[in-house]
């Protein structure tokens, strides 16, 4: 046995040698960008249930050698081409089966993505996290949910501008809505290749929520209109309350089925929450499945980060266009915030209107400390948490569209 | 994207800003027929809320029952009469007594306990 040859060929084929074969210095830079997510999660805590296992998963993906995610064969499996293994097996057609055989961890954690399995999950704990209550006593605050939705659009117009496709540009949009499993499970379905970037701007924007909305809200409101003092709404009742995810779940997916896996797992969620039967169900729900499903969900989208995708000059597009669609949908909530203000002769704060992008309920606090900042008896809370979930339905609807259009 | 027109895969600006009108319109459309649905729905429990409740305010209440002294437990032995003696006092005083005996409470006789005073 030759003890040089040996170490030679351990040296060649370990991971190390990868950072310095043809293209292996964008490894290391996706490398430091995962370390930059993990600390901006873990010290600056931006969304870090999400930002921390994102950027593991990129960390992991971009381990020469470690073969856990493999994006030519989810290229190969997307363009229904012929893929072929590493042992140099040629593989005519791609299923979930061979990616379970030939893939490597991540792969097998991302067909969850791929499947709209994780984005769905995710969903129904959100339902059973949810109370509608606030939206049952206002459901005028529907609106502004619908309102909030302009970002979406604005910034698809905005991607098709600058050269992207028409199912690229909807995922691009559908950042404005604010929305992480919505937005995640539209990219999967268009446009899996800008999932990395995406998510990335999705979750960060969402985490900077605190800092993007209020310069906006200020510009677009008068003091007088942010020192509002909302009335008290009526008690909603526990069989109203059992019957509205019903109602919803039924009404909005016979409008626009495409929208079924969201609509349909947040309605029952929220089902298993309020009926009160469920208490089990629900407990899980919220927090052992949702726990769960969010470390792979993390991870697998993180896995998406390869360097040779996500290093380009698109990335930084979608970062731009998902800012601008973030500050539209906010925008878009303050008109309808400022138009009911009107209409309801200033008995409507405006600034609940930012809280129909559908970030809950991060963006229905901004609303509450905004508001607070300028009437210190001002409690905005309970008022803005109609808009905010109304957000999440008007993200659903959004999508929905969307995928029904470019869906095929 | 397979499956779909190359007037969708490659839309020009005015077919974009066509689709980005009409998915904004549409998300409007379902969330004010949303709207009309969950109001419906709100006035409708709340007649229902308040037909209940004048329905119940209808009925004339029910005079209230006589106060119906509880029955003895088996085996207790009436009332017991306190002189100078805090109930707390005396319930600790029956324990023990009950104790120091070797028998049940409800088996025992108390008709009075006095708190005698040092003259």
């Amino acid at each position: 046995m030759n003890i040089l040859e040996t170490l030679g060929k351990l040296a060649s084929e370990s991971g190390f040698a990868g950072f310095l074969a043809a293209g292996g210095w964008k490894n290391l830079i996706m490398i430091a960008i995962s370390c930059v997510l993990l600390y901006l999660g873990i010290v600056k805590k931006f969304e870090p249930l999400l930002l921390v296992g994102i950027a593991f998963g990129c960390l992991l993906t971009n381990l020469p050698g470690a073969g856990m995610y493999h994006l030519d064969m989810w290229d190969a499996y997307v363009a229904g081409t012929p893929y072929t293994t590493e042992a140099g097996e040629v593989i005519e057609h791609l299923t979930f089966t061979t990616v379970l055989h030939e893939g490597g961890l991540l792969d097998i954690f991302y067909i969850g993505v791929k499947v709209g399995l994780y984005p769905s999950l995710i969903f129904l704990g959100v339902g059973a996290m949810t109370d509608f209550g606030p939206l049952l006593a206002y459901p005028k605050s529907l609106l502004l949910g619908a309102a909030a939705q302009l970002g979406v659009f604005v910034a698809f117009f905005g991607a098709i501008m600058l050269g992207f496709t028409g199912p690229e540009a909807a995922s691009i949009g559908i950042i404005g809505g604010a929305d992480g499993p919505t937005a995640l499970l539209l990219t999967a379905m268009l446009a899996p290749q800008l999932l990395g970037p995406i998510a990335i701007s999705a979750y960060s924007y969402m985490a900077l929520i605190p800092m993007i909305q209020p310069p906006i809200m200020k510009f677009m409101t008068t003091p007088a209109m942010r020192q509002v003092k909302m009335e008290q709404r009526r008690e909603v009742s526990k069989t109203e309350k059992i019957i509205f995810p019903i109602v919803v779940a039924g009404f909005v997916i016979l409008l626009l089925p495409s929208t079924a896996p969201l609509i349909g797992c947040l309605m029952f969620g929220n089902l298993l929450r309020e009926c009160g039967v469920t208490d089990r169900l629900s407990d899980t729900a919220q927090n052992a499945m949702m726990n769960i499903v969010t470390i792979f969900l993390a991870t697998s989208v993180g896995a998406t980060m390869v360097a040779e995708r996500f290093l380009s000059f698109n990335t930084i597009k979608i970062i731009i266009l998902g800012l601008v669609a973030f500050a539209i949908s906010t925008a878009g909530g303050l008109i309808g915030g400022r138009i009911m203000y009107r209409t309801s002769g200033g008995k409507i704060n405006p600034l609940i209107g930012s809280a129909g992008v559908s970030a809950v309920p991060m963006a229905a606090r901004v609303s509450q400390d905004v508001g607070r900042k300028y009437n210190k008896t001002n409690y905005l809370l309970m008022h803005a948490m109609g808009p905010n979930v109304a957000g999440v339905i008007g993200s659903a609807i959004a999508a929905g569209f969307l995928l029904s259009v470019f869906g095929g | 994207m397979t499956g779909i027109s190359e007037t969708l895969q490659h839309p020009s600006i005015g077919t974009g800003a066509l689709v980005a009108v009409l998915g904004y319109a549409v998300v409007f459309l379902g969330i004010c027929m949303l709207l009309v649905v969950v109001t419906i729905m709100g006035k409708v429990m709340v007649n229902s809320q308040k037909k209940a409740a004048a329905k119940a305010a209808a009925v004339p209440a029910a005079p209230a029952p006589a106060p119906v002294s509880a029955p003895a437990a088996k085996g207790t032995a009436g009332e017991l009469k306190l002189y100078d003696t805090d109930p707390r006092d005396a319930a600790l005083i029956m324990a023990i007594v009950a104790h120091k005996l070797g028998k049940p409470i409800n088996e025992l006789r108390f008709r009075s306990i006095r708190e005698v005073k040092e003259k």
